[in-house]
Parts: structure tokens; C-alpha cells; sequence
């Protein structure tokens, strides 16, 4: 991987609020993060911390109440939040490296193709959103119809191999969502998802109502084609374990804001924020020496109320007596290891 | 081995306090006349003393939570015995679970959100059973005694959280109550049914620390169900492997975790997350799903995926066996004697 070459996707300083009657939740504060070409990011956090937000902002399906109040977000340099201004002729340059496609003459039709054909996501309990009077078959032909030139012979064609490539018979694609396993129902979706071959998969939970035995073989799965085909990934989960062991690189986020940002290996060995800490001292070994683990205590703050300064202070073990009146920053503490705790490695202003 | 002891040690004179010997829950289902029926827990046997905690695990469907629903009578059972202290409950409680039983062995669910009920405050629902099972008399006593039961669950300040509603608290704080109200009968058993899988991550080992104390400190016995068997093996002195409503091997957490001997017990256990193992480095050795539990054809249940299979596997359930001090398992693999 060439770290020096433009990321596949850039979020800089996005900030999300839902505004609802009791007021703004601050759902995302000041994020930003990059995925590189063929990489699996993987964004780790407990419920509500943010991440699903993150994602449906990247996929441009945020709907009121939900407004994005402040940052970028740039697809092979393109901003994502401003397609509706994005002529054809710079899309087609900076996306589809000069190449001419049909359906990228509105700029409606340049949104639904970026959702598709360029990032796709796998929605968070997907498997149970297939429409279940509509067989499998459809379900797949549909999208690909919508968005190819193709025939319905071609897209049936299309969808047998799809199936092929997520390992299920495809005489199943015969069948009516209910008359499959949870773990086919899945694949199906991925592979929809990867119908259109976008340069970034997003996963939001894509495993987390299986079990464990499915789990690994659907992630078997998609480490594979993900070699294959090149594709990056936004891996997203709150299951750490799960995350290091699938993800290149690994950002954590706590109450809407990314607290460290690290390669996988070194978020499991060598953790600088507090909460990391906690997090991986949530999550007892399957193998080893049996030692006591003891979580963290407290409960994460609600968010249409956050504290100022550092959200995690109020839980935190290592906190100081320091009072940090802003959030605390984001900072390379270590070559490519960032952490935002102001009260161990100080403030950077001068950046 | 004694023939119930699939967990154990049968060299114990004083026997423990459950005993379940060849449990079997079938629910017919399907058509008007219901011939058919799903064998939701077959043949289970196993122990659980004060002061253990002995974990079920398995994935979905694998026959757990009706396992403890049939311990506490919320369903009844199709055949075997549930032996308390001596007496056989499904002969001398025949019809539900008498008060004094009640008393004594408690479960707590899945769901802290349901659990509760949304009307009454946590300390009216803590004294409920305080009154009903008579643990104090007069209302200074009861008070003292919510408060008590709020401190040891960790709800503090208790005077507060005792007027605080369920939609107030988290989600953890919920599960707490519900410990709470568990112990209020000062049971001797609680059958915890996946009490930690819907809170968050980090507030997971308070709760598993808490069940942990109450074991340790006032000789507790927990039935831990879950799917997480990193879980089971931080917590649980012995676990059982359940499935398709058969307890396959069983044995001490940590030898049963680290030597497994049973091909479902490793396939189950390479798929467990392990970071510090990398994604690639052990291939899942088997595909599929548990099998239908609808009239399930003869064998051992795991024969259809299992990768060393034998003829005999598909047409008779192993016994039994003992491979070593405290590890047993049903297995072609290893006949018993
Ligand atoms: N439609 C909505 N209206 C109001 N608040 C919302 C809505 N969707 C999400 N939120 C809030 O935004 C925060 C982040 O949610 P989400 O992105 O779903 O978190 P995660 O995916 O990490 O669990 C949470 O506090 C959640 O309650
Ligand atoms: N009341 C019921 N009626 C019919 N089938 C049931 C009932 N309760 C559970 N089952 C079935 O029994 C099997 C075991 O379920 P359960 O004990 O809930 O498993 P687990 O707790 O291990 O997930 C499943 O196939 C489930 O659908
Ligand atoms: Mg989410
Ligand atoms: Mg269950």
C-alpha cells in the first residue's frame, strides 16, 4: 500500500447533529479519517458513538432530522457533499478516470451512481431489509438492471455469478428471502452490495446478529474477494476482537468523537488512550492465562448534553485532575498512532 | 460415572444442590394435528452447586434458554428429572414451582428493557419480592433491605436509584436491578439467560464481575448462559457445550476451552474472535447451520457437517464418555470405558 498517494475516500472535520425537540444530539464532532486504496479501516466504538451516522453521511443517505453542520468529505477527490454541483466532465475526470458512462448526465443520476457504483454499503441488520415477497432473483436483477445497460438475461446471468462468487447455489436464487438461513441471507446482501464492484464497501455491523461460526466464514468470505477484486473497506462493529483481527488500520470513537487512530496490531499492543485501554480490557481471551478484567466503569454520556473538554473524563482511570476546557485534539503521538488525550501527550496547537 | 453427572465430580459423597438428569423438551408444531415436533432439548444432564457457576454455551437455537425455562417451570418438561436438594420437583411440585422453590432458585433474561416494568419505581419493584417471599418485615426493614440490595448490585447513591424509573437508567444499570431483584429472595441459584449480550461492551465485565462476587462472597450458584464462550471461559468454572439441544462436551472452562476434544467444540471455538491469531490463520473446517430440530433424523446431530464423521455417527447418538478428570463428551471419536 503507497501511503503517499491520494486516499480512496478523505473525511475531514464532519460534524453531524440530529435536531429533535429536545434539542441538537451531536452525533459526530470534528471527525476525520482517511481509507486508503485496498484497505480495511475498520471504526470501533460502542452504541451510539456515532459510527452508522459516519457511514450514512460517506453514502449520502442522511435524512432530516439529521443535518451535516460542518466538514468534507472527498471520493477520489470529488466532494461527496457537494455532487449536486459537481459537473459531469469533473466526475467523469477525477472518478472514472476519464472513462464515459451512461447515466451521469443529472446530477441526481451522478448521486445514485456514486451510492452504487463507487460506494456501497451493507447496511446495519440487512439481512432482514430484503423485501420478502420479492425473490432473491429480483431483488439482485433490479440493481443491476437499474444501473447497467443490460438485459434481463445479462442481469440474470450476473446475478448467478454473484451468487457463485458468495458461495451459495444459485438455484436459490429462486427463493423468497424466509426460505433461507440468516447467514445466506447475508451473503445475498453482499453480494448485492457488490454488484455494481465499488471501490469501497461499507459494512456496518455486517455480522453482529450471527453466529460465531457464520461470522468467520462470511469474513473468510470477504477477505477474499476483497483480494480479488481490490475493493477498500469501512469495516464498522463494536466488537474489538473482531475488528483487529479483520481491519488494517483501526480508528476508536467515543461519543461521537474518533479518540485514537492506529494500525490494528498496534491498537491491540500498544493502546495510548484511556478508553482503548478499557475497551481491550472489555474483552476477556479465549486463550491464556484467565486474569481479571475490569471494563470501564460508568456509562457513555448522552449526547444531547455532552460535556465539554474531553467526553471521557468522567470515566476515565487516568485522568489527571487537568480540566481540558476544549475537546482534546487528535495527535501523532507515534509515527501513523494518533490519540486525542490531552492530559497524557499535551496539546498540539501549532498544526 | 454416574449416569447424570455429565458434569461433575463423582467422587463428591454430598450431592449438589441441582441435579438435571435427562432432560427432554419437545414443542409440537406445525399443522392442525401437530404431529410433528421440534426437539428443542434432548437427553441434558448436568450439576450445579452452591458457589459454581457453571456456563451453557452454544449458538442460537442450541436448546439454552429452554434448558433454564425448564429448570424454573415456565415450560414443562417432556421427560427427565430435575433433582433440588434431594427431592425430585417434577414429582413433588407437580404442577408449578412452589414458593419455597421460587425462593431459592431465580432467573434473570436477556432483555433489561423488558424485564422491568416501565410503571413502577426500582425500589417498588425490589420490594415486591422482599414482601412476598417475607425476606423482612415492617416497612423501615423492607427499606433497608431495597437499599442494601441496590448497594451490593452497585447503584449508588441506593436512596436515589430506589425512586429512579427503568427508562432513567442505562442499560447496565438496568441489568443491575434485575440482579437486584433476583437476589431480593436471597436465592441460593440464579440462572442468568445471555444477561451481558445486549449491554455495551465496556459495561459487560461490571456485570460479569458482580455475578463473580455474589459467587464468591455469599456462595451463589450461577447457571451462565451465553454465546460468547471467551465469556464463559473468564467466568464459569465448568462449561457445557450445547448442540442442537444436546450437551455435546462438558468439562472444566479453561481444559474444555483449551483441549477441546469434540469436532463441533473446535469448530465453535476456531471461529471465536482471536486477534493476537489473525483472520487467516485458522480456516473455519466446517460450513453450515444447525440442522432442523423438526423430527430430526437418528445420530448424532452434528454428523451432517461434522469433518471426521463416521457411518456410525448418522444412525446412533454416542454415549458418555470420560477423557479426563473433569471432561466428558458424546462422541464416536472416544467410546466410552
Ligand atoms: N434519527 C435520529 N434521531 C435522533 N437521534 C439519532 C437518530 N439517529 C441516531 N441518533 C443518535 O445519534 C447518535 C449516534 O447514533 P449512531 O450513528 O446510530 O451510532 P452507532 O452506529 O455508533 O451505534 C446516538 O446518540 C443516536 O441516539
Ligand atoms: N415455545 C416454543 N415453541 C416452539 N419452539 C420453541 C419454543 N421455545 C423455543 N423453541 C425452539 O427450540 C429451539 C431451542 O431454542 P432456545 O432454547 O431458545 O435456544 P437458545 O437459547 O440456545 O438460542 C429453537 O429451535 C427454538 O425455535
Ligand atoms: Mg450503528
Ligand atoms: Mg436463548
Amino acid at each position: 500500500m503507497d501511503d503517499r498517494s491520494t486516499p480512496l475516500i478523505d473525511i475531514r472535520n464532519l460534524y453531524v447533529e440530529y435536531l429533535t425537540n429536545r434539542g441538537p444530539v451531536r452525533a459526530v464532532e470534528n471527525v476525520s479519517f482517511a481509507v486508503k486504496s485496498g484497505e480495511v479501516f475498520g471504526l470501533a466504538g460502542e452504541s451510539a458513538c456515532g459510527k452508522s451516522t459516519i457511514a450514512h453521511a460517506i453514502l449520502r443517505v442522511l435524512r432530516p432530522p439529521a443535518v451535516i453542520t460542518g466538514g468534507r468529505i472527498l471520493y477520489k477527490g470529488v466532494d461527496v457533499l457537494g455532487l449536486e454541483r459537481t459537473s459531469p466532465e469533473e466526475y467523469r475526470n477525477k472518478v472514472l478516470g476519464g472513462v464515459t458512462r451512461k447515466g451521469i448526465g443529472s446530477s441526481a443520476e451522478l448521486i445514485e451512481r456514486y451510492r452504487w457504483a463507487e460506494v456501497s454499503m451493507v447496511f446495519q441488520s440487512a439481512m432482514n431489509s430484503l423485501n420478502p415477497v420479492v425473490k432473491i432473483v429480483h431483488q439482485i436483477t433490479d440493481v443491476l438492471m437499474r444501473h447497467l445497460d443490460i438485459d434481463r438475461a445479462e442481469a440474470r446471468r450476473r446475478a448467478e455469478e454473484l451468487m457463485e462468487i458468495v458461495n451459495i447455489d444459485k438455484r436459490r436464487l429462486e427463493a423468497y428471502p424466509h426460505q433461507l438461513s440468516g447467514g445466506m441471507r447475508q451473503r445475498i446482501v453482499i453480494a448485492i452490495a457488490l454488484a455494481l464492484r465499488p471501490s469501497l464497501m461499507i459494512m456496518d455491523e455486517p455480522t453482529t446478529a450471527l453466529d460465531v461460526v457464520v461470522q468467520k466464514d462470511i469474513l473468510q468470505q470477504i477477505d477474499q474477494l476483497k483480494r480479488e477484486y481490490g475493493f477498500s473497506i469501512l469495516f464498522i462493529t463494536h466488537d474489538l476482537s473482531l475488528m483487529v483481527e479483520f481491519s488494517d488500520r483501526i480508528a476508536i470513537m467515543y461519543a461521537g468523537e474518533i479518540v485514537e487512530l492506529a494500525p490494528a496490531n498496534e491498537i491491540l499492543n500498544n493502546p495510548l488512550h484511556p478508553y482503548t485501554k478499557g475497551l481491550l480490557a472489555s474483552f476477556p481471551s479465549i486463550t491464556g492465562e484467565r486474569v481479571k478484567m475490569s471494563g470501564i466503569p460508568g456509562a457513555p454520556p448522552n449526547l444531547l448534553n455532552p460535556p465539554a473538554g474531553c467526553r471521557f473524563r468522567e470515566r476515565c482511570a487516568e485522568w489527571t485532575g487537568v480540566d481540558i476546557p476544549r475537546s482534546p485534539q487528535l495527535q501523532e503521538v507515534i509515527p501513523d498512532h494518533f490519540a486525542a488525550c490531552e492530559c497524557k501527550y499535551g496539546r498540539a496547537d501549532h498544526a | 460415572m454416574p449416569e447424570a453427572q455429565m458434569v461433575g465430580s463423582s467422587l463428591e459423597v454430598r450431592r449438589p444442590l441441582l441435579e438435571v438428569r435427562h432432560l427432554v423438551k419437545r414443542f409440537p408444531v406445525g399443522g392442525l394435528f401437530g404431529k410433528k415436533q421440534l426437539h428443542a432439548v434432548t437427553d441434558v444432564s448436568f450439576t450445579l452447586d452452591r458457589g459454581e457457576v457453571v456456563a451453557l454455551v452454544g449458538e442460537s437455537g442450541s436448546g439454552k434458554s429452554t434448558t433454564a425455562r425448564l429448570i424454573v417451570r415456565l415450560y414443562e418438561p417432556t421427560s427427565g428429572e430435575i433433582i433440588f436438594d434431594g427431592k425430585d420437583i417434577l414429582k413433588t411440585e407437580p404442577r408449578k414451582a412452589s414458593l419455597s422453590f421460587r425462593g431459592r432458585v431465580q432467573m434473570i433474561f436477556q432483555d433489561p428493557f423488558g424485564s422491568l416494568s416501565p410503571n413502577h419505581s426500582i425500589g417498588f419493584q425490589l420490594e415486591r419480592p422482599i414482601r412476598i417471599h417475607k425476606r423482612a418485615r415492617g416497612e423501615a426493614a423492607v427499606r433497608a433491605k431495597v437499599y442494601e440490595l441496590l448497594e451490593t448490585a452497585g447503584l449508588n447513591p441506593p436512596e436515589e436509584m430506589a425512586r429512579k424509573y427503568p427508562f432513567e437508567l442505562s442499560g447496565g444499570q438496568r441489568q443491575r436491578v434485575a440482579i437486584a431483584r433476583a437476589l431480593a429472595v436471597e436465592p441460593e441459584i440464579i440462572l442468568a439467560d445471555e444477561p451481558v449480550s445486549m449491554l455495551d461492551v465496556s459495561i459487560r465485565m461490571g456485570v460479569l464481575n458482580l455475578m463473580h462476587r455474589l459467587k464468591e462472597e455469599r456462595g451463589i450458584g450461577f447457571l451462565y448462559i451465553t454465546h460468547d464462550l471467551a465469556s464463559a471461559r473468564y467466568l464459569a468454572d465448568r462449561t457445557l457445550v450445547m448442540y442442537a439441544g444436546h450437551v455435546v462436551e462438558a468439562g472444566e472452562s479453561v481444559d474444555l476451552m483449551d483441549n477441546p476434544q469434540h469436532p463441533y467444540t473446535q469448530l465453535l471455538l476456531s471461529a471465536v474472535p482471536n486477534p493476537r491469531a489473525g483472520l487467516r490463520t485458522r480456516e473455519v473446517q466446517a460450513r453450515g447451520e444447525i440442522p432442523s430440530l423438526i423430527n430430526p433424523p437418528p445420530g448424532c446431530p452434528f454428523a451432517p457437517r461434522c469433518p471426521r464423521v463416521m457411518p456410525q455417527c448418522r444412525h446412533t447418538m454416542p454415549e458418555v464418555a470420560q477423557v479426563g478428570p473433569d471432561h466428558w463428551l458424546r462422541c464416536h471419536l472416544f467410546p466410552p470405558g
